[in-house]
């Protein structure tokens, strides 16, 4: 097949994306996971739907605390829970916590950097103080603070009894935590990517014609930074996963689901009486994630946009 | 030189009151009335209403209109700042203990673990990003990244919790718990060291790589300069302003100490009573050691920027 059109950035990074062995097996890793996700999610919400308890949530104390077999393959919890269900529904929580964060952090992140790099002056330095005021905060003490605060408010307020009915308080807590706090690295990305583009011909050209400031910031240039959603949410997505285990640790995070983050938490206190399958399980599922994340999310940003890598070592 | 140090300085505290309002809001106004939270789940109205008065949560956020203009900054808002300017972080509402006293406490067991972890964390992340960089796209380069991103992908607290399982409950190598003696330090320091070193050796394999490729290293290279001598006199020296910015800016994170480490071994430093702090409701802690570690990152900020202009003379001062 051959075509005179010139081949697109994501055609590009493509082919250099399938040449790498290593970036090959992470995204097919990935992909593992994206459809355990999409199985849990389906369990998760056909018995909320219905109103039942979930199968991975009914407790059976005959089976407590079970060594692996073939039946339950990670062995039983407290509560005779089979583990690798409990892991499974880890998954849902790591995935539902990547969503839920970059709907506060992509357009918060990219709508502000836009501004800030497009028009510069005044705009530029307001928002400019806005993100280093927050980023000025030791990002766990931030998030810790947020979460703690907003779970006390969406537990007392009756409207919001609606919401939590669907997402557990805890999950969303750490959301709102996570998300105000982790736009300021897109906005920053964004807004250096602005203020270059801002003095490229083709956005003279568009301004020549009079085409309005909205369109030039959203249909012209928009496309062109667009790859930095991408890669940023790639190598967000890790640092999101290993702060939840954190935040449960704390006890500002996910309260009544299975995270991983709280699997772990939970392991602590049987790891004493050898009961060790619930902490290697929920470990293996959570590091093979990130690492596949972490080493797909590198390969892609080289692939996407090569100097990128040293521009963020220098100003981070 | 005095009067760039004096106007970065001065530049600290527009960015110190705007942090000042983002907590105030945070846990004052979109968090409510605090009260709630410092009564805990199962309390009456009578001590919560107590709690309110006693605490001076019943006041106006910012302005007080009620006996204008002779209350007018008698508010929360008000309050507090002059309660900081006097040093004054509140008390703590499990012992009645003074913050301020508490953080004093705080401070030295916390440098006691992050210090030599710091330390040790830097000098092994740089030997190793420079062997990296030395061998570069090569086996030794390449299974380097891998291995660390490897160390990267699992939490602190699994780390934490092998360590003391196996090393420390099970081996009897070190103490599990307490903060008694240098040997209490050696485990903590060792997991710290472990779990951080993967993401600082990829920070500064990037760091040293961009600069093996730049002309003067092509220069160096082309009149017979050895490639040790490259690595360690030209590269690492241009490479100092990055390093230099990612250790000043982690040094207010020597202050907040580690929380994880803290917690699980038992050292009473600042981590530990942030951690027994949140799982207390206790606001007045959580409170001062956020504002007072974004203060000192924000001084870090300062301080990256004056440094710069020592490690590189081209740098001009604006």
């Amino acid at each position: 097949m051959s075509t005179d059109r010139p081949e697109s950035l994501w055609a590009i990074a493509w082919q250099q994306l399938r040449r790498k062995r290593l970036a090959m097996v992470c995204l097919t890793i990935l992909v593992v996971y994206a459809g355990v996700w999409l199985y849990a999610e389906g369990n998760f919400w056909f018995a909320r739907l219905r109103d039942v308890t979930p199968t991975y949530r009914i407790s059976n104390y005959t089976i407590r605390n079970q060594r692996p077999s073939i039946a339950h393959w990670l062995g039983t919890n407290y509560a005779g829970r089979d583990n690798f269900g409990q892991i499974v529904q880890g998954t849902r929580i790591a995935f539902e916590i990547a969503v839920l964060t970059s709907v506060i952090v992509i357009p918060l992140g990219f709508v502000l950097g836009a501004f800030a790099g497009y028009f510069g002056r005044k705009i530029d330095t307001a928002i400019v103080y806005l993100f280093s005021v927050i980023g000025s905060v030791p990002d766990i003490l931030l998030i810790t603070a947020i979460s703690y605060v907003v779970r006390g408010v969406v537990e007392r307020s009756p409207s919001m009894q609606t919401v939590t009915r669907y997402i557990d308080s805890g999950l969303l807590a750490v959301c709102v935590g996570l998300g105000f706090t982790g736009w300021v690295g897109l906005c920053r990305l964004i807004r250096a990517e602005y203020m270059k583009h801002r003095e490229r011909q083709y956005v003279l050209a568009a301004r020549s014609l009079g085409v309005s400031n909205a369109a030039i910031m959203f249909r012209h240039i928009a496309p062109n930074v667009a790859h930095l959603i991408i890669i940023n949410f790639s190598l967000r997505f890790p640092g999101l996963i290993l702060t939840e285990a954190v935040l449960s640790y704390l006890g500002v995070g996910i309260a009544n689901e299975p995270s991983w983050g709280a699997i772990i938490n939970d392991s602590k206190q049987r790891l004493w009486l050898g009961n060790w399958w619930e902490l290697a399980g929920a470990t293996a599922a959570m590091f093979f994630l990130v690492l596949a994340l972490n080493l797909f999310g590198d390969a892609l940003r080289d692939a996407l946009d090569p100097k990128l890598r040293t521009a963020e070592a220098k100003t981070t | 030189m005095a009067a760039y140090i004096i106007r970065r300085l001065l530049s600290v505290i527009p960015i110190a009151l705007g942090v000042l309002l983002i907590t105030f809001l945070l846990f004052r106004v979109i968090g409510g009335n605090p009260a709630y939270r410092i009564a805990g789940k199962n309390a009456t109205p009578a001590k919560i209403a107590q709690i309110t008065h006693d605490r001076g949560y019943d006041l106006p956020y910012f302005l007080n209109y009620r006996d204008f203009p002779r209350q007018l900054f008698y508010t929360q808002f008000f309050r507090l700042v002059r309660s900081l300017l006097h040093g004054d972080f509140g008390e703590s509402i499990t012992n009645k203990m003074r913050v301020s006293m508490l953080l004093r406490d705080g401070i030295l067991p916390s440098l006691c673990v992050t210090t030599p972890l710091f330390i040790l964390d830097l000098g092994l992340a740089i030997g190793l990003a420079l062997l990296a960089a030395y061998f570069r796209e090569t086996w030794i380069d390449r299974s380097l990244v891998v291995l660390a991103v490897m160390a990267m992908s699992i939490s602190e607290i699994v780390y934490i919790m092998i360590a003391q399982f196996w090393l420390a409950s099970e081996w009897r190598l070190f103490p599990v718990w307490g903060f008694e003696g240098p040997q209490f330090l050696f485990l903590p320091v060792l997991i710290g060291v472990v779990a951080g070193v993967g993401g600082s050796v990829r920070f500064y394999r990037t760091v040293m790589l961009d600069e093996m490729y730049q002309d003067y290293v092509r220069t160096a290279r082309a009149k017979g300069v050895a490639s040790t001598k490259i690595l360690f006199s030209h590269v690492l020296r241009n490479a100092l302003i990055p390093i230099l910015t990612n250790v000043i800016v982690a040094l207010p994170f020597l202050y907040t100490g580690s929380l994880l480490l803290e917690s699980f071994f038992g050292i009473p430093g600042l981590g530990r009573l942030l951690v027994t702090a949140i799982a207390n409701g206790d606001e007045d802690i959580i409170f001062a050691e956020t504002f007072i570690g974004a203060i000192l990152f924000v001084l870090a900020n300062t301080l990256t920027d004056i440094a710069y202009t020592w490690a590189d003379p081209r740098i001009r001062l604006k």
